[in-house]
């Protein structure tokens, strides 16, 4: 199977067939009798929305999850429930998005981990060194296989793991998102190796948002919706146009609130921001970017990952660092060093996740709510008095409904829902005059979704500048009413809510402007 | 919601008597210990002993308070055993004035414990907030800095001591140590005071609710507008400056500013706080706990010395205990979450 013959006639035999898998999860069908071929060489397009589908089957061919139904054959042999590793040894080679690599370790230990060739017991280095070389040389790189991954780019750290696909002569190679992270220069190379592999009859399924790259690239395509296989076919002859037809075609699963609303005066303007990239995450910078936020409206912010929607809010609450650019707060030039200047001046931020940079898990409920607002709840000059705390909880708990048995309780025994809740209460009780949610209704059920919608809404209709950014277009045209798409750290398009259209937002969001 | 539903019925009394055992877990543990030594020994519960033991615990019992609020906020201080001498070194160099009549006891004036208690507390916070700083500006990471303090601290002391001890102090500075205030020793009125104040400030202020937001999640506490970096240096000068006042305390004790004064009180401190219950993640603790941990230390010291085990023997048997507490407290707890 390493090498078959690529002239071979006829229908060449499957690299890769996935027969009617289903996957459900507890609420939701996330797979729905799914099917897929691939053949060797070739270069399969797996395109949907976020939560389509795409990454619970990635995740069943990699051997992370169990399918409840269906069948997976590769190399003509069907496959039985088995072990990430297991997958790797029989071909198998997947590249998350979010790299595995061992920072601190060097280019060689990465692709060999866990596989080092070994004598006596004793790790044999250079021939370590030697293998990683040539696979280096044969994806036209050169860079010392001693250098640590951590000072690589992002996309040289893509390479690295394309060489660890490599290393166990995999002949399927599972790419999720490749170019999500890279510039439009690592993109040509990264396509030139994927043409590569190609020839080399490896077959790559290849997830991707960047529409625009997979006439460039594939061969065929398929794309997921709700779970549900919806189209599959040739490259040749489809349009983008089509592709996104297919990926979004559904009905808008919320009650469009916004667009109505009569904005107030600009309360938060950005002029020109760029950012650097920091070294703690963040794998985009901010190109430029200006906006106006105004009182009394919900601004809609809808990109792809990567596209510095995160770093735009950060920016905006004074949480990351601003290399260029002005902002105004009520038309007056403000620079905020830290989220408390931000804070001071009204403008708050609901971060993308809720348990690494919003929740005290460790603390009860009615402590994570009443934080901001304990200088307006003290009793004798010094003490926080636990009453008034009882009572903003209570006020909070009735007007946003949130379900708990006590405000002793821990926070972390809430639901995602209700927990997202609290966070929405703890930056009410501060009166914001700007507010900005980052993705906020992730990991929150559907109830509750369309609550914190609502009270989102609402919060618009008293005045507040609400800022909503999100990965599922059907929110941010639910309850926007203006919508901006981001895209590589530039906005790439302003839109009334009404006329937005998942497509239209989808286009703006995906496929290169030309400039 | 079903779940802990069915949870309760399942046993409503085995539930409470895990969470009894998870809430005094320790406490059980200290009477336990008090019963065995007190059947080894009857003199062991006598009030002299008592007031002997509670003295001891006092002096790393009001450290213990302020290191909880430093390993609260997921810190560590290492220092506050070299800070302790430094800064009883400094209070006794200002009530004996110059250096020539060190030996000498008594005084010219009665107010020189005042300057003395005064000067150690301030010494011990400004050694307390250049800790608070170094990590907080230079991002160094407060074992380090603090393990830099242990050694800086201690030369410091011997430099100004001449490598030697201070002593003879008049009669109203050793009060501080060896008198009794309501027939109680001084040292364990002051270390009541401490541990009460540490307690009301932990629990019911603002700044007591942002420690344990710092410790807890640092990152979230910053995005809600908690000055962290104020949070976290404030916490190291608390435990700073009671480790000056524990300094005093100690010179007053033993009459004596000794250049070894304190060694090895780190440790026992961080075991205190940490048999307390106290997470060295942060977050989850609180002075109660502490307050049965330093006990709990000071029960087998003098227990070990009452049944005459050898000193060499006490080291181990005290380092097995402090480690089979702790297990035995994270067993009760573990119980809980399942």
């Amino acid at each position: 199977m390493t090498a078959p013959d690529p002239m071979r006639e006829g229908t060449p035999q499957l690299c890769l067939s996935v027969q009617n898998i289903t996957k459900r999860f507890p609420g939701v069908l996330a797979l729905d009798n799914v099917s897929l071929e691939i053949a060797p060489g070739e270069v399969h397009a797996l395109l949907g929305e976020n939560g389509a589908g795409k990454s619970t089957l990635l995740k069943i061919l990699s051997g992370a999850e169990t399918s409840d139904a269906g069948t997976i054959t590769f190399g003509g042999r069907i496959l039985p429930p088995e072990r990430p590793l297991d997958r790797q040894a029989r071909g198998i080679a997947t590249i998350y998005q979010e790299f595995s690599l061992l920072p601190e370790l060097s280019i060689a230990e990465n692709v060999f981990l866990g596989r080092e060739p070994l004598q006596f017991g004793f790790v044999q280095w250079r021939r370590m060194f030697r293998e990683t070389s040539r696979i280096l040389e044969r994806l036209g790189i050169t860079i010392n296989p001693r250098t640590p991954v951590a000072r690589l780019s992002i996309a040289e750290q893509q390479m690295v793991e394309i060489a660890r696909a490599l290393s166990m002569r995999s002949d399927l190679i599972v790419m999720d998102e490749p170019t999500a992270a890279l510039g439009s220069r690592e993109v040509k190379r990264l396509h030139a190796i994927v043409n590569d592999l190609r020839r080399q009859n490896i077959a790559v399924l290849y997830i991707t948002h960047r529409l625009e790259e997979v006439p460039l690239l594939c061969d065929r395509f398929s794309v997921l919706r709700d779970g549900r296989l919806v189209g599959t076919g040739p490259i040749g002859g489809t349009e983008t146009d089509d592709l996104v037809r297919m990926m979004v075609g559904r009905d808008v699963e919320f009650e469009r609130q916004g667009g109505r609303a009569v904005a107030g005066s600009t309360v938060l303007e950005a002029r020109g921001l760029r950012t650097r990239l920091s070294s703690r995450g963040g794998s985009v910078s901010l190109k430029n970017v200006s906006i106006e936020i105004r009182s009394g409206e919900v601004l809609g912010i809808a990109g792809l990952v990567g596209a510095g929607r995160t770093e735009l809010a950060r920016t905006l609450f004074g949480a990351d660092v601003l290399h260029d650019g002005e902002l105004l707060v009520d038309g007056k030039k403000t620079r905020l060093r830290s989220p408390r200047d931000a804070i001071r001046r009204g403008i708050f931020l609901v971060p993308e996740d809720r348990k690494q940079q919003a929740l005290f898990l460790t603390q009860s409920t009615c402590r994570n709510l009443t934080l901001p607002s304990l200088k307006r709840l003290l009793r004798m000059w010094w003490f926080v008095d636990e009453r008034a705390e009882e009572r903003l909880l209570d006020e909070y708990r009735g007007k946003l409904n949130i379900r708990m048995a006590t405000g002793r309780q821990l926070i972390s025994s809430l639901s995602g829902g209700n927990q997202q809740k609290v966070v929405l209460s703890r930056l009410m009780a501060c009166r914001p005059k700007v507010l900005i949610l980052d993705e906020p209704t992730r990991g929150v059920d559907v109830g509750a979704k369309a609550e914190i919608h609502q009270i989102l809404v609402d919060l618009a209709r008293r005045g507040v500048a609400v800022v909503v950014i999100s990965s599922e277009l059907a929110e941010v045209m639910a309850i926007s009413d203006r919508v901006i798409t981001m895209r590589e750290g530039c906005i790439t398009g302003e839109l009334n809510a009404l006329e937005a259209t998942e497509e239209t937002l989808m286009s703006r969001m995906a496929i290169e402007t030309i400039t | 919601m079903t779940t802990e539903q069915e949870h309760r019925s399942v046993g409503s009394w085995g539930r409470g008597a895990v969470a009894f055992l998870e809430r005094f877990g320790i406490l059980i543990f200290l009477v336990l210990l008090i019963v065995f030594f007190y059947s080894q020994n009857n003199r062991f519960l006598s009030q002299r002993n008592i007031f002997n033991i509670l003295t001891e615990v006092s002096i790393y019992g009001v450290i213990a308070v302020g290191m909880t609020y430093v390993i609260l906020t997921a810190g560590i201080d290492l220092s506050v055993g070299s800070v302790l001498a430094f800064a009883a070194m400094c209070g006794a160099v200002i009530a004996k004035g110059a250096s020539e009549d060190r030996f000498s006891s008594g005084s010219n004036v009665d107010t020189g414990w005042a300057a003395a208690m005064a000067t150690a507390c301030m010494v011990g916070l400004v050694a307390g907030w250049i800790h608070g700083l170094a990590t907080t500006k230079l991002k160094v990471p407060p074992f380090v800095v603090t393990l830099g303090g242990m050694t800086v601290w201690r030369g410091a002391t011997l430099v100004l001591g001449k490598g030697g001890p201070i002593s003879g102090f008049d009669d109203s500075y050793r009060m501080w140590g060896k008198g009794e205030l309501w027939g109680v020793p001084v040292p364990i009125v002051v270390f009541a005071i401490v541990a009460i104040l540490g307690h009301i400030v932990l629990r019911y202020t603002p700044f007591g609710r942002k420690v344990y937001a710092v410790g807890c999640n640092r990152e979230a506490a910053r995005l809600v507008g908690v000055n962290t970096d104020r949070v976290i240096t404030s916490v190291y000068v608390i435990v700073g400056l009671l480790s000056g006042l524990a300094g005093f305390l100690l010179s007053a004790r033993l009459s004596s500013a000794e250049a070894v004064a304190g060694e090895m009180f780190e440790l026992r401190v961080i075991a205190s706080v940490v048999i307390g219950g106290t997470s060295l993640f942060g977050g989850i603790g609180g002075i109660g706990g502490t307050v049965v941990g330093a006990i709990l230390i000071g029960v087998l010291i003098n227990g070990l010395v009452i049944m005459n085990v050898g000193a060499y023997y006490q080291q181990i048997i005290i380092g097995v205990i402090i480690v089979l507490a702790v297990a035995f407290d994270t067993f009760a707890k573990s119980h809980r979450s399942r």
